[in-house]
């Protein structure tokens, strides 16, 4: 990149135009109107490639402009009645085919370049699989330096509620799924600063390390996008696609991306948020994580139906809320308030199969959840919302169902 | 009169035209079908628009405010399609079937009963799939309407797409028949019925872009119709063409949707060009600089489109080798596309020029193309793109070539031959009123959305982070007021309609050319039943 005439000429011009382009590793503190630089070596590389080109087009772009007015001036039939009656010109048809070849070509040589280096996967240090769900991302550490058995996987929901993006103003109406109604005429909590940004569980990544991403999905088309390392990969069932990203040093913080593939109902709820940290944290946490995957589940049973209910909730909340609706009313899943399903005890070791092992549109959550979570949300959605039976679910109910 | 007339319906030396609902379900003559392609188009675009303006209040400010996401997809979905399938292309249909029988001297076009059946099928067609919409706001339950956005990638057409995904695939299948016929109606007629001397190197730029564009109609509407099939079969008849999970691919579902979909944009934009090449000679009053290397260039362009469907999919893996041939390929097409801007230009310079309404629309789709043009090159630089893909910037370059370019080009056309077409002056004052609002306002609209996309935000989104609320903002004002504006086109084409204004005499504009002008205004219901002779 550096090396071209075009690429020096556009530096020089923007430094003249944009001043006090801050690097924020806050992505809500946006680069006014231009594509952001990243934080990563290729990620600015790409920035420069993208400045080099607009200069290019917005040069031809007031060029044509310009002739266009100019003619429109002094050429209209106030100021020119008699009009010429040339219609071809060899000259400039060959010059004007071929100056744009030209053009075309001193893009393309930096274009290739940056292309071959975003495309260049190999010697990575952590290897992390990531994979697209409706509507969540999850995680799974695959190889770190020379271990390759790590074992440490999570989910990565939205952690916005959706009291704050849910702020209906009209009754019914257009307004046909869910929880929404309820929320009709109340005042809208005051929306985070990272609002449809922020999540549960952040993916981690060390700095100073080539760090590739292996992507995938469970479901639909997802598209893994953090604008920050320079670009997005498509989330496509049945196939892994590879990208990478490598923060430099001294960059540690969290960067923001969000879901760039229509995906269904809340593809704007599925936001990824990445903790860059530096690798001596990196390494305290991944020991800790290893040690946790390895003890097992925790099958302690419940103390009581109101702990489990408190635990339950904001796994239904989380998991749940999005499809069968924060009230239990249902949505794209079941409804869950006073309905046969939920209430009468045949259907007990079918909620629980339900869950373990999905059924139809309903995914298992035997990956994303833990026992103890399971049980604790099938207590729930089985005392919530009137439905009151009593039920108790334990975490060992859940394990030992197959 | 009228109930003679309809009596001798199928006399062709009857006097008089037949009238009332008969004349318009069994028409076969090319000007009353152009009409009614026309109103039909018309009619879908302020419908289109209204499912923008439904997008536009939702993406007024943060938060879900009117609509559910999940019918705020079907929005985004149902306007794509109606403003694509129901909008441009049914309305350079409608003006290719009133103008390319005057421009060649041909009495009527080849296929005339075949050319009724082409219009007649839209509006069961869009029926179908308005009818999914109305279902999903008012029904019982809310069954979803098509959901999946215009493109329909699988799985999520497929295996997740809703019950009515089944009436879209009839309804596109549908569109496909009718833009298929009307295709070889051109075709047929343009190789068979030119008058006496009207040689090809001779015809109206229109009829060439014409031409080209139903060649690639013809070419890749089977694919189109070829995709929805392996996806009824995919969800109904066990076959996994997009299935992975059955040992199929979800990338094949795009390179077939794209090697159909690149055309498409080409078939949107090739009749606008020819368009503009005849309105800015006229007001210009200079003959079209370059006239070879027009036909040409929409030749390349119209062969390079076949090469370069995979830029719409730079993100899904492709390997480097691919991904490079298709960046060069698509770069390329910057080169035959200059040339005719460079051309209309070229044509303006040392004219002497007035601006007509027809000129103000032809001269704001020149510069306004040309700036869709150049965001189009930046898309082309794949590394770049992998940032761009998929966010707004994509979404106000498409906007700006296909509303900026070919909507902005139909109404030059129409203000351009609506004397010709009704007899009557285009009303000069709501004219006015209706080009500056609609150039302000489609640049409030779409400009922005530039910004966005460049700071971040994807597309297809029903609520956004806080950083793109002011833009956001802004950009639904501009959606509203483009939306109004378009009233006042209404206005003008009814009053037109009722026959009020300023009579036109033959040829309205002093410095237009061609044929059409030389048969009196409003045309006769039939025309050139004797050739004339072109020297």
């Amino acid at each position: 990149m550096q090396s071209t005439l075009f690429h020096r000429a556009a530096a020089g011009l923007t430094s003249l135009m944009i001043s006090g382009m801050t690097f924020a590793s806050d992505w809500t503190e946006r680069s006014d109107l231009d594509l952001r630089p990243g934080v990563t070596q290729v990620s600015q590389e790409v920035q420069n490639l993208h400045t080099t080109v607009l200069w290019i087009v917005t040069v031809i772009g007031l060029l044509v402009c310009g002739l266009i007015l100019f003619s429109m001036i002094r050429h209209r039939r106030s100021k020119n009645p008699n009009p010429s009656t040339f219609h071809e010109n060899v000259f400039f048809e060959v010059l004007w085919t071929v100056i744009p070849f030209v053009i075309l070509i001193a893009m393309a040589v930096p274009a290739t370049r940056v292309l071959v280096q975003l495309d260049d996967t190999a010697e990575s240090e952590l290897t992390v699989k990531v994979t697209g769900y409706r509507w969540k991302w999850s995680y799974e550490y695959l190889t770190y330096e020379d271990d390759n058995d790590i074992g440490v996987s999570f989910f990565s929901n939205l952690a916005t509620p959706p009291e704050q993006y849910n702020n209906p103003v009209l009754s019914g109406g257009l307004f046909p799924y869910g929880t929404a109604k309820d929320l009709v005429g109340k005042d809208a909590p005051e929306k985070d600063h990272n609002y449809n940004l922020e999540v549960d569980n952040k993916l981690i990544i060390p700095s100073g390390q080539k760090v590739r991403f292996l992507v995938t999905s469970d479901d639909v088309i997802h598209s893994f996008w953090v604008p920050d390392f320079g670009g997005k990969k498509d989330a496509i069932p049945g196939f892994v696609n590879e990208t990478w990203a490598l923060v430099p040093e001294g960059k540690e913080g969290t960067y923001y991306g969000q879901c760039a593939e229509l995906c269904g109902k809340n593809h704007a709820f599925m936001p990824i948020a990445v903790e860059v940290v530096t690798q001596d944290e990196f390494k305290t946490w991944i020991a800790e994580e290893k040690e946790k995957a390895a003890s097992g589940p925790d099958l302690t049973p419940f103390a009581g139906i109101d702990q489990a209910m408190e635990e339950g909730k904001q796994v239904y909340d989380s998991a749940c809320a999005l499809c069968h609706g924060a009230n239990g009313e249902g949505g794209i899943g079941l409804a869950f308030a006073g309905t046969e399903f939920a209430t009468n005890k045949e259907h007990l070791n079918e909620h629980i199969d339900v869950l373990v092992n999905g059924r139809a549109a309903m995914p298992n959550f035997k990956a994303q959840l833990t026992p103890r979570q399971i049980a604790a949300v099938i207590t729930y959605e089985r005392n919530a919302f009137g439905n009151d039976t009593g039920d108790l679910i334990q975490p060992a109910d859940v394990n030992d169902h197959e | 009169m009228s109930t003679a007339a309809a009596t001798h319906d199928d006399h062709h030396d009857h006097h008089h035209a037949p009238t009332g609902l008969k004349r318009w379900l069994f028409s076969t003559n090319h000007k009353d079908i152009g009409t009614l392609y026309l109103w039909f188009s018309f009619a879908m675009f302020l419908s289109g628009g209204f499912l923008a303006m439904v997008i536009r209040a939702e993406l007024l400010e943060p938060g879900m405010q009117f609509v559910d996401p999940e019918f705020f997809n079907q929005m985004t979905t149902v306007h794509g399609l109606v403003m694509v399938f129901g909008a441009v292309m049914p309305a350079t249909v409608g003006l290719a079937n009133w103008m390319i029988p005057l421009m060649i001297g041909a009495p009527d076009m080849a296929l005339p009963r075949m050319n009724n059946w082409s219009f007649w099928i839209l509006p069961f067609a869009f029926t179908i799939l308005i009818g999914s919409v109305v279902m999903s706001a008012f029904g019982a339950g809310n069954p979803s309407a098509p959901n999946f956005g215009w493109t329909f990638y699988a799985p999520l057409s497929t295996k997740y797409g809703p019950a009515s995904t089944d009436l879209f695939i009839l309804s596109v299948h549908m569109m496909g028949i009718s833009s298929i016929m009307g295709a070889i109606n051109v075709v047929v007629t343009v190789f068979n019925m030119r008058a006496p001397g009207m040689t090809l190197m001779k015809m109206p730029l229109f009829v060439w872009t014409w031409l080209i564009t139903a060649f690639l109609l013809i070419a890749v509407i089977p694919v189109l119709a070829g995709a929805v099939t392996m996806m009824l079969t995919d969800r109904h008849f066990g076959t996994s063409f997009f299935d992975a999970a059955g040992g199929g691919d979800p990338v094949l579902f795009q390179h077939v949707f794209w090697f159909f979909g690149h055309p498409e944009v080409y078939i949107m934009i090739l009749p606008s060009f020819g368009i503009v090449s005849a309105i800015i000679p006229a007001f210009a009053r200079k003959p079209l600089f370059g006239y070879a290397s027009m036909v040409y260039a929409t030749a390349s362009i119209a062969l390079l489109s076949f090469v370069v469907w995979a830029h719409h999919m730079f993100t899904v893996g492709m390997p480097l080798a691919g991904t490079l041939f298709f960046m060069y390929m698509t770069m390329l097409i910057s080169v035959p596309t200059g040339v005719k801007v460079f051309n209309w230009v070229a044509t303006m310079w040392r004219g002497s020029m007035t601006f007509e309404l027809p000129m103000k629309w032809a001269i704001a789709f020149v510069v306004l193309f040309t700036c869709g043009g150049l965001s189009g090159l930046m898309l082309a630089i794949t590394p770049v793109d992998f940032q761009y893909h998929d966010t707004y910037f994509v979404v106000a370059h498409f906007h700006y070539v296909l509303v900026t370019g070919a909507i902005f080009s139909i109404f030059a056309a129409a203000y351009y031959w609506l004397p010709k077409w009704s007899g009557i002056m285009p009303n000069k004052t709501l004219g006015e009123l209706h080009f500056w609002n609609s150039l302000i306002s489609a640049n409030l609209l779409f400009f922005p959305m530039h910004f966005v996309g460049l700071a971040g935000m994807p597309r297809r989104y029903a609520d956004y982070a806080l950083q793109f609320a002011d833009y956001n903002f802004w950009i639904s004002i501009g959606g509203f007021w483009f939306g109004l504006s378009q009233l006042l086109f209404l206005a003008v084409t009814v009053l037109c309609a009722m026959k009020k204004g300023e009579k036109a005499p033959a040829k309205p504009w002093e410095g237009a050319e061609g044929l059409e002008w030389e048969v009196p205004s409003p045309a006769p219901f039939h025309t050139y039943d004797t050739p004339p002779v072109v020297k």
